[in-house]
C-alpha cells in the first residue's frame, strides 16, 4: 500500500524530477551481502530500501565476504567446505568456487583483484591464490587462528592477525615473507590500513583495545581503550573497523557491549558510543558514505547508522549468525 | 619416574601435513634471531583408576588426559614463539600411583625455583606446594576444584585453573534462579567432596533466594551396575531415594565420584530435572562447546589427541597459555617475578569465552564464565544476565572477597 501512495506522489513532481525517477529505475540499486554462518546462505539487501532481494545458498559455513575491486563478484569463504564461493553481484547466482585449502575464514583481494589472499584458520597459514586460474601461487605459514586481513593500498603489504597468537603479521607480497611479527592485545580480529595509508588499526577482540601500528617501523605508536559507563570492561570486544573518506573518524563495532565507538582518528579519542544490536562484529559503509552498516551476530540483523548524525535509524532481519557484509555500489 | 620431552612445534607440522597441504608451497618462515628457551614442568601423579566404576561404556578414561592439552598449547606457544625467538619445551614427569611425590619434586626444584604445572589432586597438591624448595616456584593447578585450596589451603605460590566447587554451584544456581526454579531437593553422596558440593548448594540457596525444600544424603552400592539385570535393580532404587513429602522443581545432586547421579535422570519420583554433578553440570569446558570460537580450539585439539577435549584438557591447556602470556607477552622468566604478574592489572588471557580471563588477587582463583551443559549441548553459560557485581560479573560465582578465607591480597 505504501509503495502505491509514494508512486501517487511522485506523479505529481515536476518533469524534471520524474526524468531523474526513470534513470534511477534503470541503473540498480547498491546492494548489501551478508554472509549468514549457521544458515550457510548470503542475504542479499537492497541499498536504499534494505528490502530483501535473495537468498543465496552457499556451501557450509560461509563467514568472510569480500566484493571484487571491480564490483563484478562478491567472494564468501565457506570455512567447513574449504572453498570461495563466487556470486556473480549481477545475476546473484553462485557461478564458481575455489579451492582454498582447510577452514577459510575470511579473505581480501589484491588492488588490481588479480589475487585472494584467505586465511585458513585452522592451519595457521594465509593462502595466495590467483583469481583467473583459482591456482595456488604460496601459503605462508603465520600464527594460530588467522583472521582478519588488510591489503595496503598499493597492494605490496599483506597483514594477517592470529587470534590465538595475538600478532599482525606483515607479508611482503614480493618475496612472500614475514617480514615483522607485532605482539597486540589478546585475540586480534581485524587489521585496517587508514585512509592515507600512514597507520594500521588492529582490533583486539578480547583485550578490549585497538592497536594503532606504524607500518614503516613496524611499531605501535598508541593503543585505544573504551570506556563504557555502565558496561563492563569484560564486554568490551572490539573487531569491525572502518574510517570515513576524509580519514578523520574511524567507526568500530565492540562485540557484546552491543555499541559501535566513534573515534577521533587523529586525537584517539572516542567521541560516542552508539547503541546497536547485539554482539555487532562486522561493518561497511554505503556507496556514498552516508550510511554505516553494523552486522549483529546474537540478534540476526543489521543496524543502519546515519554516519552524519552518528545515529542508528533501522535495523532489518538477515539470516542467522550474521557473520560478515559487503557492499556492490 | 619417568621423564618425556614434547618437543613443541611437530603438533603443528602434523597437522598440515594432515590438512593435506602441499609442504612445497610453504614459503619457509623467517629466519630466527637468537632463540630463547623456556622449559615449563608438567607433573602428574597416575592415581590408581578402576574403569569398572564408570557408569556408561560411552565413558572413557584416557591416560593422556590433561597432558595433550598442555601439548598442544605448548606447540601454539612455539608457533607464535617461531616469530618472536621463543621456544618453549615442556618436560613431563610422572610419578606412579604410590610413587614417592615430594622426592620427586625436590629433585626437580633442587635446580632452583620453576614454572609447574599440577596435574595433581588435593593432598599431592600441597605437598608440592609446601615444600621449602617449591617456596619461589610457581604452580598453576589445572586439576583440582577443591573449595578448601582457595579458602583455608590457599598458597601464596598456587594458581588454580579451574572453577572451584562454589563457582559450580553458584553458575547453576544463578541459571535455575533466572528460570524459576527455586524449589530444590539436594541428594547428597557419601563422599567427603560431596559434603563441600552440598554445603556449597546450600551456600548458592541462600545467595540467590533459592529454597532447599529436601536434603538427604544418599549412599548406593555400585556393585550390581554392569550385572545384566544393573537397569531393573536401578529403575527400583533411584524412585525410592527420591521420593519426597513436598514438592520440589530440580533435585540438586552431590556425586562428584559419579557413584549414582547418572542413574537420576528418568528414573526420579517426580518428573523432575537433575542438575548438579550430573544431569545439567557446570564446568570449564566440555567437548561440545563450541561458542566464541570454541569451534576452533575443538577442532584443533581433536587434530592433535585423536578425541574431544575435557575439562581437564583445558585446564592444561590454559595454564600453558598462561606462562605463555607471562613470559613472551610481559618478557618475564623468573617465577616469581611471574606470580606477581598474574596477579595484576596487566594480565589477561583468552580462554574462548568471550571475554579476557583475570586472577582474583585474593585466592589466586581464575576468574572465568562457567559452562552449563548436558553431555551433548552447551545450555547456558554464567554469570546470567542481571546478576551484577561492582568489580566484575564473574565475581558473583564463588567465593567474592569480602567472603574469602585465604586473603592473598592483604
Amino acid at each position: 500500500m505504501q509503495s502505491w501512495t509514494m508512486m501517487g506522489r511522485r506523479a505529481a513532481l515536476p518533469l524534471a524530477a520524474l526524468a531523474l525517477c526513470a534513470l534511477a529505475a534503470q541503473a540498480r540499486a547498491s546492494e548489501l551481502f551478508v554472509s549468514n554462518e549457521i544458515d550457510d546462505t548470503v542475504t542479499v539487501l537492497n541499498g536504499q530500501t534494505y528490502q530483501k532481494i535473495a537468498t543465496i545458498p552457499t556451501d557450509e559455513r560461509p563467514r568472510g565476504i569480500y566484493a571484487s575491486p571491480d564490483h563484478k563478484y562478491v567472494l564468501v569463504c565457506d570455512g567447513d567446505s574449504s572453498n570461495i564461493d563466487v556470486i556473480d553481484a549481477r545475476t546473484l547466482k553462485v557461478v564458481r568456487r575455489i579451492e582454498t585449502g582447510p577452514d577459510p575464514e575470511t579473505l581480501a583481494m589484491s588492488p588490481s583483484g588479480d589475487r585472494v589472499y584467505v586465511s585458513n584458520e585452522n592451519n595457521a597459514l594465509v593462502t595466495v591464490i590467483d583469481f583467473a586460474t583459482g591456482k595456488w601461487i604460496k601459503q605462508i605459514p603465520v600464527g594460530i587462528e588467522p583472521e582478519g586481513l588488510a591489503v595496503s593500498a598499493h597492494g605490496r603489504t599483506v597483514v594477517v592477525v592470529s587470534e590465538t597468537t595475538s600478532m599482525a603479521h606483515f607479508i611482503d607480497t614480493r618475496t612472500w615473507r614475514v617480514v615483522a611479527n607485532i605482539l597486540v592485545d589478546t585475540r586480534p580480529r581485524i587489521a585496517q590500513f587508514t585512509r592515507n595509508q600512514r597507520y594500521l588499526w588492529v582490533s583486539s577482540e578480547v583485550g578490549g583495545t585497538v592497536s594503532v601500528i606504524d607500518p614503516r617501523t613496524h611499531r605501535i605508536v598508541h593503543v585505544i581503550d573504551f570506556h563504557i559507563p555502565g558496561v563492563d570492561r569484560e564486554y568490551i570486544g572490539p573487531v569491525g573497523v572502518r574510517f570515513t573518506p576524509d580519514g578523520r573518524t574511524a567507526f568500530v563495532a565492540l562485540g557484546r557491549a552491543n555499541r559501535v565507538a566513534v573515534v577521533d582518528a587523529q586525537t584517539y579519542e572516542v567521541e560516542k558510543y552508539i547503541l546497536v544490536g547485539q554482539r555487532p562484529w562486522q561493518i561497511a559503509f554505503s556507496p556514498g558514505h552516508r550510511r554505516l552498516f553494523v552486522v549483529n551476530g546474537l540478534t540476526n540483523d543489521v543496524t543502519i547508522i546515519d554516519v552524519s548524525s552518528e545515529e542508528a535509524v533501522r535495523s532489518v532481519p538477515v539470516g542467522r549468525l550474521p557473520w560478515g557484509i559487503a557492499v556492490i555500489p | 619416574m619417568t621423564v618425556r620431552r614434547a618437543a613443541g612445534g611437530i603438533g603443528l607440522l602434523t597437522l598440515a601435513v594432515l590438512a593435506g597441504v602441499s609442504l612445497a608451497l610453504v614459503a619457509a618462515a623467517p629466519a630466527r634471531a637468537a632463540v630463547r628457551s623456556f622449559s615449563i614442568t608438567f607433573l602428574r601423579k597416575t592415581y590408581h583408576f578402576n574403569k569398572e566404576v564408570l557408569p556408561s561404556l560411552l565413558e572413557t578414561h584416557p591416560a593422556d588426559l590433561g597432558l595433550s592439552g598442555s601439548e598442544e598449547a605448548t606447540s601454539e606457544l612455539n608457533t607464535a614463539g617461531r616469530f618472536i625467538g621463543w621456544h618453549f619445551t615442556l618436560d613431563v614427569v610422572t610419578v606412579p600411583d604410590g610413587g614417592n611425590l615430594a622426592a620427586a619434586a625436590r629433585r626437580l626444584l633442587a635446580r632452583g625455583p620453576r614454572v609447574i604445572i599440577a596435574d595433581l589432586k588435593a593432598n599431592d597438591l600441597l605437598t608440592l606446594a609446601d615444600l621449602p624448595a617449591a617456596r619461589n616456584a610457581l604452580i598453576l593447578d589445572m586439576r583440582t576444584i577443591d573449595d578448601s585450596l582457595r579458602q583455608q589451603q590457599c598458597r601464596a605460590n598456587v594458581f588454580h585453573i579451574l572453577p572451584s566447587q562454589a563457582m559450580r554451584t553458584d553458575a547453576l544456581a544463578q541459571y535455575l534462579v533466572w528460570k524459576r526454579w527455586s524449589r530444590w531437593f539436594i541428594i547428597q553422596g557419601p563422599t567427603s567432596g560431596d559434603a563441600v558440593y552440598a554445603a556449597d548448594i546450600r551456600r548458592s540457596a541462600a545467595r540467590y533466594g533459592a529454597r532447599v525444600v529436601a536434603d538427604r544424603t544418599y549412599s548406593y552400592n555400585p556393585g550390581s551396575r554392569r550385572s545384566d539385570t544393573g537397569y531393573q535393580q536401578i529403575q527400583t532404587q533411584m524412585p525410592l531415594a527420591t521420593e519426597v513429602s513436598g514438592d520440589y522443581d530440580v533435585i540438586f545432586v552431590a556425586d562428584e565420584t559419579d557413584l549414582f547421579g547418572d542413574y537420576l535422570p528418568y528414573n526420579t519420583y517426580a518428573a523432575r530435572p537433575v542438575v548438579g554433578t550430573q544431569g545439567l553440570v557446570a564446568s570449564a569446558w566440555t567437548p561440545a562447546y563450541q561458542e566464541y570460537a570454541a569451534l576452533q580450539m575443538q577442532q584443533r585439539f581433536d587434530l592433535y589427541a585423536h578425541r574431544g577435549m575435557t575439562e581437564r584438557d583445558y585446564g592444561g591447556w590454559l595454564a600453558v597459555r598462561i606462562i605463555g602470556n607471562a613470559v613472551m607477552r610481559a618478557g618475564l622468566t623468573a617465577p616469581l617475578a611471574m606470580r606477581k604478574y598474574l596477579r595484576s592489572k596487566g594480565f589477561l588471557v583468552a580462554g574462548y569465552k568471550g571475554q579476557g580471563l583475570t586472577f582474583r588477587p585474593w585466592d589466586n582463583q581464575l576468574r572465568q564464565p562457567v559452562l552449563l551443559s548436558t553431555p551433548l549441548m552447551t545450555v547456558s553459560m554464567s554469570p546470567q544476565h542481571g546478576f551484577l557485581h561492582p568489580g566484575y560479573t564473574t565475581d558473583t560465582l564463588g567465593f567474592d572477597e569480602p567472603e574469602t578465607k585465604c586473603n592473598l591480597g592483604q
